[in-house]
């Protein structure tokens, strides 16, 4: 499962405000897609999808997998 | 019963000769409820000219991102604003991601880049990559790099990879709309040249992308008259960023004619699920596809997206009795 992050500020699918409406989409698609932004600071991330998992790297709040 | 489908009993059942384009068409556009009876005998034609065992695949992206190509389909394009970003896998992490493919039983490991074709620097990521995996892992080796020289052709052979994909993606008439940074015949070229290196040639593509239901049968035609080794049937999944990212998703009942359909174009090819099935059919579709024409399987996780756990294929496959083909059966 994804890391918990402590600020979730960020949809880490499309990169926008996390607390606006319209995110419920993202969700579903998440349910078949890794993050791509970090929920920090919105940076784009650097992600691998292995055949089990996927690791997704922050350049600044580091690495998360799921 | 429908004529087209009497016909494909007695030619593609019978006798193994595969529907040309006409045919497939006819297929394509059977009304709802003779779905069921193509699906069957799809089903009855993969079990009789390739019988009941499933092909089980893992696949791995090598280099992710930034790809100089425009396939208006794809996540990987440096040409679109997609979240993708580039990264390349290292060695050991190529080497765990062969491990894990095995340990689901699969016999096939695709090896994957977001590339025009290979440079010198991925031909040796390459080189290296192949030779740790067949030091550590019992599994087969593929892989698909994009177009490739003559050259590259010999090199890969010499490396031991033993099937090359390259998707024609769909039909000659309607790449120009997919695709415009090169040609459809450049494609082919490449497939030629694998062809007679000896390799075994995997090559498919992706519905949905805007293509008609006669641009479909024309694309199974041309995969027909190819004779691919492996047939990996794709359905567009839209990707944020890309220009087809906001096409609808190819409706299920249409998937599983194609799937019908391609098989009575191709009943000795593998044809293999592939990227797109968990939201085009869901469950009860990949079920359904199984028993109407696939018999090989993606397993785990694809390029930028996930698929569904491997365990819920293998699970499906035990309750359908149908038995994951064994590494010595494909040597």
């Amino acid at each position: 499962m994804t890391e918990v992050v402590a600020a979730q500020r960020w949809c880490d699918r499309c990169g926008e405000d996390a607390s606006a409406t319209g995110h419920e989409s993202c969700a579903v698609a998440r349910t078949l897609e890794p993050p791509r932004y970090c929920p920090r600071c919105r940076r784009r991330m650097k992600v691998q999808v292995l055949p089990v998992g996927w690791s997704a790297v922050c350049v600044e709040h580091g690495e998360s997998r799921g | 019963m429908p004529e087209i489908l009497d016909q494909a009993r007695t030619q593609v059942l019978g006798d193994g000769v595969g529907l040309d384009q006409a045919g497939v068409l006819a297929v394509l556009n059977l009304p709802d409820e003779h779905l069921p009876a193509a699906l069957q005998l799809a089903h009855d034609v993969r079990m009789r000219w390739c019988g009941p065992e499933v092909e089980v695949e893992g696949i791995v992206s090598l280099k992710t991102g930034g790809c100089p190509e425009d396939c208006h389909f794809c996540s990987q394009s440096g040409l679109f604003t997609s979240p993708v970003r580039s990264v390349w896998l290292d060695i050991p992490s190529l080497v765990e991601a062969a491990k894990q493919t095995a340990k689901t039983g699969a016999t096939e490991f695709c090896i994957v880049a977001a590339v025009r074709g290979p440079d010198d620097r991925l031909m040796k990521q390459m080189r290296e990559g192949v030779a740790a995996i067949k030091a550590e892992v019992d599994i087969q080796v593929a892989a698909s790099l994009g177009m490739l020289s003559q050259e590259q052709v010999d090199d890969l052979v010499d490396m031991g990879v033993h099937r090359y994909n390259h998707n024609l993606e769909t039909c000659k008439s309607y790449f120009p709309n997919v695709v415009t940074t090169h040609s459809w015949e450049e494609r082919w070229e490449t497939l030629r040249m694998v062809r007679d290196s000896g390799m075994e040639v995997c090559c498919g593509g992706i519905l949905g992308l805007g293509e008609t239901v006669e641009q479909r049968a024309e694309f199974a035609a041309q995969l027909a008259e190819l004779a691919p080794h492996e047939v990996p049937l794709n359905f567009l999944n839209p990707r944020p960023g890309t220009p087809l990212g906001d096409r609808p998703v190819v409706e299920g009942k249409d998937a599983l004619r194609a799937i019908a359909a391609f098989r009575l174009a191709m009943p000795r090819t593998i044809l293999r699920y592939a990227g797109g099935r968990e939201i085009t059919l869901g469950d009860l579709g990949t079920r359904d596809g199984l028993l109407g024409g696939i018999n090989a399987v993606i397993v785990g996780n694809y390029l930028t997206t996930l698929g569904r756990p491997a365990t819920a294929d293998l699970d499906l496959l035990d309750e359908l009795k149908m038995p994951v083909k064994a590494l010595s059966a494909t040597l």
